[in-house]
């Protein structure tokens, strides 16, 4: 195990598997001088038929990327996610649909790497953590890691599935530590982590949102409340049999997401619980998501928005005093 | 360009095919025996014939909603494509994709596409692959005088020409997006022009001339082969039909004038290749009513094919999601 920082993690990621298999590259704006992080020295140890900063075009390079993957090719795509929103129609026309729609003759084994850059000033225009819109459209793997590990072994696994794989990174995570398996480490997709073993309460948090319920977890033990946490991983798949046991044990869920509360991920998981798990809950639901408004600039303001330790603890006692 | 004769007489044999089987299609399409859209092609038979001969099996098309006549151009299976329509699971598609998204990645058709403009990055990805990989495949890609708008093709083609790749953007100009005249909608005389701005040759084709788009066609192959880059070709075309069957609210009147298809039809793409392979004597009145009559009989056949394949089992909707697959939610 060796202590490392979240993005480093990425990068090592990255630099084993374009080792590993000559046929992934990796494409994205002002990546070989790794302007986000992810990305250093991966020019002058692959080359730039490998490594190939992009035009600002991002629908055209996420369909190129489609296109590469097509015959055979394995591109990894950096980008930022609310740069997505230019590039929904390769995204959901073409990566989504096509093996479907081909009644199963193409496949893609296609990774885009996304950043989402919220929480430090960045106003509406760059601080968007929409996975949820693309866990409702079929065709698309859909990965959240929160720790070190998990983002290494994700992406490995990401890059290697045969199917498009979108991989949303919390830009809030970026600079966290934790210890990383030194050997070959990969990490498989529909396998939720339970973070911290309690009792009392579930807590399926998202992205961001795990460091955001470990602290309120840790802080609910002083209490005298103890807390389960689980982190989901992957959304789509989706452990939900993990978070049904955990609910069936505790009997009370709050779920934590980064993510705009409408038709979020956190919506999701508490329907399956409600529909599955009806019968093991003895408290309603709690959704910790983000407000239904844009992300404001003023640091004063956007804050408010987000799940943070003290709106999850308010919801875990919520759950109990039900 | 010294032509092969056999490939002169593939041409004639490959347009009939795709007229008549676009007559067969409307012919059972108004019979009732499908009712999904489908756009036909007749009338631009040259520009995928034409363009699709200058390609190696191992190249790649992409295509658009009017889907038809680039599989068939490419030497797709007819039998295939009209299951694929009838939503049969012969079909291309096991009945998945229907019309506009025909595909037969064996023979490098990486499919059409029903969003205008959607599948020209696709390609452009395609051709990366063969830059990155240093092979000699070349990529094509057809739109129409509509995508051309897109910022898809624009982005497109930027990327390709700064990336030097071997792909070839294909404009189908058959005048009109569904009623609206290109005139309208394009800023410069010719999508051709456009070409300039991304620092690639802007060949302006007869569309209607299948010889003048083979040739076209390989001088772009050739360059792209060299690695010299991107070609943008315009075909100038026409659509003969409605931009869709079903579409019956359309009165052609209203935006076109029943002149204008007269005058164009004189140009049709099959009779001017057809009446010159007669006159230089490659051919004879009679050899090309065969081909005509065969390959009508063909498109029969298809679509006894088709009939006579079965429809997909329920089952079967849930499966080709993922090449890996997960459980469905």
């Amino acid at each position: 195990m060796t202590q490392t920082v979240f993005i480093e993690a990425i990068n090592h990621a990255t630099k084993e598997e374009m080792r590993n298999d000559s046929n992934v590259f990796i494409m994205g704006e002002d990546i070989s001088l790794s302007v986000y992080g992810a990305t250093q020295d991966l020019l002058s140890e692959f080359g730039d038929q490998r490594v190939l900063d992009t035009p600002l075009s991002e629908n055209g390079f996420v369909g190129a990327a489609v296109g590469a993957s097509l015959v055979g090719k394995r591109p990894l795509v950096e980008t930022v996610s609310s740069f997505m929103w230019v590039a929904m129609d390769q995204f959901i026309s073409q990566a989504a649909k096509m093996r479907y729609m081909f009644g199963g003759q193409a496949k893609l084994p296609v990774t885009f790497r996304v950043s989402m850059l919220y929480g430090s000033g960045a106003a509406a225009h760059h601080s968007d953590r929409n996975y949820p819109m693309f866990m409702n459209m079929p065709g698309m793997k859909i990965i959240v890691p929160s720790t070190p590990a998990d983002a290494k072994g994700l992406l490995k696994t990401a890059i290697r599935d045969d199917d498009p794989c979108i991989v949303f990174e919390d830009g809030n995570l970026y600079g966290t530590r934790g210890e990383v398996p030194d050997d070959e480490h990969l990490v498989p997709f529909g396998v939720a982590n339970i973070l911290k073993s309690g009792s009392d309460v579930t807590i399926v948090a998202i992205a961001g949102g795990v460091i955001h319920a470990l602290a309120a977890a840790k802080e609910l033990e002083s209490q005298g409340v103890s807390a389960e946490v689980i982190d989901p991983r992957t959304l789509v798949p989706l452990d939900k049999k993990t978070i049904l046991d955990s609910v069936e044990k505790t009997g009370r869920l709050v779920v934590v997401d980064p993510a705009h509360k409408v038709c979020s991920a956190a919506s999701e998981i508490s329907s399956i619980v409600a529909q599955e798990g009806f019968w093991s809950l003895q408290a309603p639901i709690q959704k910790v998501a983000a407000e239904q408004v844009h992300i404001p600039y003023s640091q004063a303001l956007e804050k408010l928005i987000y799940p943070d330790k003290d709106k999850i603890i308010t919801a875990v006692n919520n759950t109990l005093e039900s | 360009m010294d032509i092969n004769k056999d490939v002169l007489v593939l041409m004639l044999e490959r347009m009939w095919l795709i007229r008549n089987f676009e007559l067969k299609v409307m012919e059972v399409h108004s019979a009732g025996e499908f009712a999904a859209a489908a756009h036909p092609y007749i009338g631009e038979e040259a520009v995928a014939v034409g363009s699709c001969l200058a390609l190696k099996d191992t190249d790649y098309i992409a295509g658009n909603h009017r889907s038809h006549g680039h599989p068939i151009a490419k030497g797709g299976d007819i039998n295939r494509a009209m299951a694929e329509l009838y939503g049969k699971v012969d079909g291309y598609c096991k009945g998945k994709g229907g019309s506009m998204h025909l595909a037969d990645f064996s023979i490098g058709i990486l499919g059409e596409s029903g969003i205008v403009g959607s599948s020209v990055p696709v390609a452009t990805g395609a051709a990366l692959a063969s830059k990155i990989d240093g092979d000699d495949f070349v990529s094509m890609v057809f739109f129409g005088d509509g995508a051309s708008n897109q910022g898809a093709c624009h982005e497109s083609m930027n990327l390709a020409s700064v990336w030097n790749l071997p792909v070839i953007f294909l404009c189908e100009n058959n005048q009109f997006a569904v009623t609206t005249s290109f005139k309208d909608t394009v800023a410069v005389d010719h999508v051709s022009d456009r070409a300039s701005a991304y620092n690639m040759p802007g060949v302006l084709v007869d569309g209607q001339d299948c010889i003048a788009m083979y040739e076209a066609t390989v001088q772009a192959v050739d360059r792209a082969r060299k690695g010299e880059g991107p070609t943008l070709i315009e075909g100038l075309t026409y659509r003969y039909e409605e931009h869709s069957l079903g579409l019956g609210r359309v009165r052609r009147g209203e935006y076109r004038s029943e002149k204008d298809i007269e005058e164009w039809k004189k140009r049709d793409p099959i009779y001017i290749h057809q009446d010159r392979l007669i006159s230089q004597g490659i051919l004879s009145a009679q050899d090309c009513k065969k081909i005509e009559e065969d390959t009508m009989k063909r498109c029969e056949e298809a679509v006894e094919f088709a009939r006579n394949s079965e429809f997909p089992k329920p089952e079967e909707a849930f499966e080709d999601m993922w090449a890996n697959p997960i459980p469905l939610p």
